[in-house]
C-alpha cells in the first residue's frame, strides 16, 4: 500500500494534479492559481505542469467563473474552480443557487453539471473581514448541490477524487485552518463514498458530530473527557449535503447522547437539521436533548475575538458536560 | 452628453512618451495594453512641467509643498504600518507604495461635502480626508471592522469584497442629486475590481441616473498574480465609452496630474453632467499585501522601471528645480515624518483587545432577541471561568 504523509494543503494539490493527469478534460479555474499556484499554493505548480489551457487565470469575477464553468460542464468539460475565500463566493451565489444547482432538473436529466466549487472556508486563521466564514448552510439549503469537506489529508485527496468524478455539482470546502496539518494518505486504497461518514473515534457515552476544521478540536475533546472516565464517540460528517444520517443514528443509538460542533452560526445551521431529524428517528434512545455549538447570530467578529467567538475544547466539553448531566 | 471619451478625442501633447505609442480599442488580442500608453501627464518623472490643453492647473509654493507633505507623510504612515505588520502587531497590512499620487492628488481635488467609497488600500485618500491614520489600523490588527464614522469626514469604511462600494458611490450620487445638492462623490477600485459584475452595474445605473460620480481606477498593474491584461483587452479608461459617459486616463504617479483630473471630472458631476471614469496609471510598487509574495510572479526590472517614476521623487525635484522648497523644509517634513511613525506605532501597540461581549454589540440597530439571548448564555459562560479562577485561589 502507498502511504505518504502530507498536509492537506498537498493532498488537494497532489489529488487535482491527478484528475488533470487522468483525464483531460478536468480544468483548474480561479483568481491567481496559476503561477501563484493560488494563495493557499493549493494548485502550486499544476499550470507549470499542465499549461494555461488547463489552469486558468480567471478575471476577477467570481459571477464569471462559475458561470462559465457551467458553459465549459455543458461542453463536456469538468471545471474545478476555486473561489479564493468563503466571503467571496456570494457574487457567485446568484450562478451557484440559481443556475448550477437547478440545471439538470431543468433538462430532465438529460444534461450534467460536474463542477466542483472549492471554497478555502472557517476561521482561526487571523484574517480580516469575510476571510473567515462557514457558509455551507447557505448551499446545503439548496436542492441539487452536494456539500462536503474534508477533515484530513486522505479524506482530502480522495473526496477531491470523488469530486472531480461526481455528474453532480459540488460546493468542496476546505478547512483552511487546517491546510497545514499532516496525516497518512494512502493514495492506492479508495475509501468509501464520498457522502458516507466516518467514525473517528469510537466511544460509548455520547456523540460528536463534526465535519472540516471541527473534527479536529472534537478529537481533542474527546481525549479530553476520557481522562475524566468519559467515552466519546466523534463522528467526522465529511458530507452537509447529503448527510449520512444513518451513521448518526446507529451512533446515538449506542450512546443516548448527541452534540453537534460546527464554526457556522448555530441559527438556522446544519446542527439543526441533524439536532431536528436526529430527534426523529432516535426519540426513543436519546437520554438528553440534541445540543449544538457553534457561532454566534452575530457577524463574524474582527481577528482578535475570534478564539471566543470558535468552538473551542472548552466550549464542546462544556456541551459534553450539559448533556451528560441529564 | 458626450459619449467620447475625452482622452481618446483630443490630440495630445503633453509628453513625448505619451504620443510614442497609440492605444486604441481596436487593439489587438495579442497586445492588449501599450506598455507606454496614452496619459494625462502635467509633471515629466524628471520633474518637468508640461501642459495639456485639457487640464490646466496652476499651483502656488505653499500648495504644491502641501501636496509633497501629503505624500510624503502618507508613505511614511503606509513604511511604518509594514513595519508594525512584520513586528507582529497588525495582522495584515495593504500598502500604498507607489500610489501616493494618485491617492493624494485625487483625494485634494475633494471638496469637504463631497463623500468617498474607497477600498481597502486607500491611506492616502483617508489623509486627505483628515481621517486620524491610527483609525485605518483597527482592522488589519483584527480588533474592529472600520473603526471610524464614515459620516464624520465624508469617508466611506473601507470595503474588502472586490467592487461592492462601486454601488455604494453610485447609490450615494443619485441620492445626492435627488437632494439637489452639488456636492459629488467618488469611487475607488482596482484594475483587477473592473471584472467585477458590480463594477459594470455601477457603470450602468450611474450612467442611466447621471449620477455625479467619478469613478477612480487605480490601475496598479497588478491585482495579486494577475497583471491587468487577465482583466481586459481594451485599456480601462476606454470601457467608460460603452456606458455612455467619458473615461480618461492619467499619469497615476504625478499628482498634479492626478489632482486635475480628478478635479475636472468632479466639477462635470457637480454640473449635473454625470459619471466620469479615470483611470490612474500607477503601480503598486510592494506586495499585495503582506501575505503575499511577488517574487512568485513579476519580476524585479518591472519595479525597477517604475521606480523611475516615483511620484515622490518626481515632485521633489520639480519643488527643487522651481525654489518652491528649502532645505529647512525638507528637514522639518524628515522631522514631522518621524514625529508621525512614532505616534502610529505607539497608538497602535496601545490599542486595546476589544472586550469579547463586544462580538454581539451592533449586529441589529434595533436589537434582537435571540442575540440578547446569546450575549446572556456567552456572559454567564465567560463568568464560570471568572469563578473557577477564584475558587481555585
Ligand atoms: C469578490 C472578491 N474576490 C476576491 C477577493 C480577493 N482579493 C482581494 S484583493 C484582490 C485583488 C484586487 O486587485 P485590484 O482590484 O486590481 O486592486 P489592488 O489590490 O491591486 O489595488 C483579490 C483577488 C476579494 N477581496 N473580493
Amino acid at each position: 500500500m502507498a502511504m505518504e504523509k502530507m498536509s492537506i494543503a498537498k493532498a488537494l494539490n497532489e489529488s487535482l494534479r491527478k484528475a488533470l493527469d487522468t483525464d483531460p478534460k478536468v480544468l483548474i479555474m480561479g483568481e491567481d492559481v496559476g503561477k501563484l499556484g493560488g494563495v493557499f499554493r493549493i494548485t502550486d505548480g499544476l499550470q507549470k505542469d499542465f499549461g494555461e489551457d488547463r489552469v486558468i487565470d480567471t478575471p476577477l469575477a467570481e459571477s464569471g467563473i462559475v458561470g462559465t464553468a457551467i458553459g465549459l460542464a455543458l461542453r463536456g468539460y469538468r471545471p474545478v474552480v476555486e473561489i479564493q475565500f468563503d466571503g467571496f463566493v456570494f457574487p457567485a451565489y446568484d450562478q451557484i443557487v440559481t443556475q448550477l444547482a437547478k440545471m439538470h432538473a431543468r433538462a430532465l436529466g438529460k444534461i450534467k453539471l460536474p463542477v466542483v466549487v472549492r471554497i478555502p472556508y472557517g476561521g482561526g486563521i487571523g484574517a480580516v473581514e469575510h476571510h473567515s466564514e462557514s457558509p455551507e448552510a447557505l448551499f446545503a439549503h439548496v436542492a441539487g448541490l452536494k456539500v462536503v469537506s474534508p477533515s484530513n489529508a486522505n479524506d482530502a485527496y480522495w473526496m477531491m477524487q470523488q469530486a472531480v468524478q461526481s455528474d453532480d455539482p459540488i460546493i468542496f470546502f476546505e478547512p483552511k485552518r487546517r491546510y497545514w496539518d499532516k496525516g497518512e494518505v494512502e493514495t492506492d486504497s479508495i475509501p468509501g463514498p464520498l457522502h458516507k461518514a466516518s467514525v473517528a473515534r469510537t466511544g460509548t457515552d455520547l456523540t460528536l458530530v463534526a465535519y472540516g476544521p471541527m473534527v479536529k478540536v472534537c478529537l481533542e475533546a474527546a481525549a479530553a473527557a476520557e481522562e475524566e472516565g468519559k467515552s466519546i464517540e466523534v463522528l467526522d460528517l465529511r458530507s452537509m449535503s447529503p448527510i449520512d444520517f444513518d451513521a448518526i443514528q446507529t451512533s446515538v443509538e449506542k450512546t443516548g447522547r448527541l452534540v453537534v460542533v460546527h464554526e457556522a452560526p448555530v441559527f438556522y445551521g446544519s446542527g439543526a437539521e441533524i439536532a431536528a431529524r436526529i430527534t426523529e428517528r432516535c426519540f426513543y434512545h436519546l437520554e438528553a436533548p440534541v445540543l449544538r455549538v457553534g457561532g454566534y447570530h452575530a457577524p463574524y467578529p474582527p481577528a482578535r475575538l475570534e478564539d471566543e467567538y470558535l468552538p473551542g475544547l472548552d466550549r464542546v466539553l462544556d456541551a459534553v458536560d450539559r448533556s451528560l448531566a441529564y | 452628453m458626450t459619449v467620447e471619451s475625452t482622452a481618446a478625442r483630443k490630440p495630445r501633447r503633453s509628453s513625448k512618451r505619451t504620443s510614442a505609442v497609440k492605444t486604441t480599442a481596436k487593439t489587438s488580442a495579442k497586445t492588449p495594453q501599450s506598455s507606454e500608453p496614452e496619459l494625462v501627464q502635467l509633471l515629466t518623472p524628471e520633474g518637468e512641467r508640461v501642459e495639456h490643453p485639457d487640464y490646466s492647473i496652476d499651483l502656488t509654493a505653499d500648495e504644491l509643498r502641501g501636496l509633497y507633505r501629503d505624500m510624503v507623510l502618507t508613505r511614511r504612515f503606509d513604511a511604518e504600518a509594514t513595519a508594525l505588520q512584520r513586528q507582529g502587531e497588525l495582522g495584515l497590512w495593504a500598502s500604498l507604495l507607489g500610489q501616493e499620487a494618485a491617492q493624494i492628488g485625487s483625494g485634494r481635488a475633494l471638496r469637504d461635502d463631497d463623500y468617498v467609497f474607497p477600498t481597502y488600500r486607500e491611506h492616502g485618500v483617508a489623509w486627505c480626508r483628515g481621517v486620524d491614520p491610527t483609525n485605518l489600523l483597527g482592522m488589519f490588527r483584527g480588533v474592529n471592522h472600520g473603526g471610524w464614522d464614515p459620516n464624520s469626514n465624508n469617508f466611506h469604511l473601507y470595503t474588502i469584497v472586490i467592487g461592492s462600494q462601486t454601488l455604494h458611490a453610485t447609490g450615494y450620487a443619485m441620492g445626492v442629486a435627488k437632494d439637489g445638492a452639488d456636492s459629488a462623490v467618488i469611487a475607488y477600485f482596482g484594475d483587477g475590481a473592473s471584472s467585477q459584475g458590480d463594477v459594470a452595474e455601477a457603470f450602468t445605473f450611474s450612467a442611466v441616473y447621471n449620477a455625479p460620480v467619478v469613478f477612480f481606477c487605480q490601475n496598479n498593474q497588478w491585482a495579486i498574480s494577475e497583471p491587468t491584461e487577465k482583466q481586459t483587452r481594451v485599456p480601462l479608461y476606454q470601457r467608460a465609452q460603452g456606458f455612455g459617459f467619458p473615461g480618461v486616463r492619467v499619469d497615476g504617479n504625478d499628482v498634479l496630474a492626478c489632482l486635475a483630473v480628478t478635479r475636472s471630472a468632479l466639477e462635470r458631476a457637480r454640473r449635473g453632467e454625470g459619471p466620469t471614469l479615470v483611470e490612474a496609471f500607477t503601480y503598486r510598487m510592494g506586495a499585495h499585501t503582506t501575505s503575499d509574495d511577488p517574487t512568485k510572479y513579476r519580476a524585479d526590472e518591472e519595479r525597477a522601471s517604475w521606480e523611475a517614476k516615483d511620484p515622490i521623487l518626481r515632485l521633489r525635484a520639480y519643488l527643487e528645480k522651481e525654489g518652491a522648497a528649502d532645505e529647512a523644509f525638507f528637514t522639518a517634513l524628515d522631522e514631522e515624518s518621524e514625529a508621525l511613525g512614532k505616534r502610529v506605532r505607539e497608538a497602535v501597540r496601545a490599542m486595546p483587545d476589544p472586550d469579547p461581549i463586544a462580538i454581539f454589540d451592533h449586529a441589529y440597530a434595533d436589537g434582537n432577541p435571540l442575540v440578547d439571548e446569546e450575549r446572556a448564555q456567552f456572559a454567564a459562560y465567560q463568568a464560570s471561568f471568572a469563578d473557577s479562577a477564584e475558587e481555585s485561589k
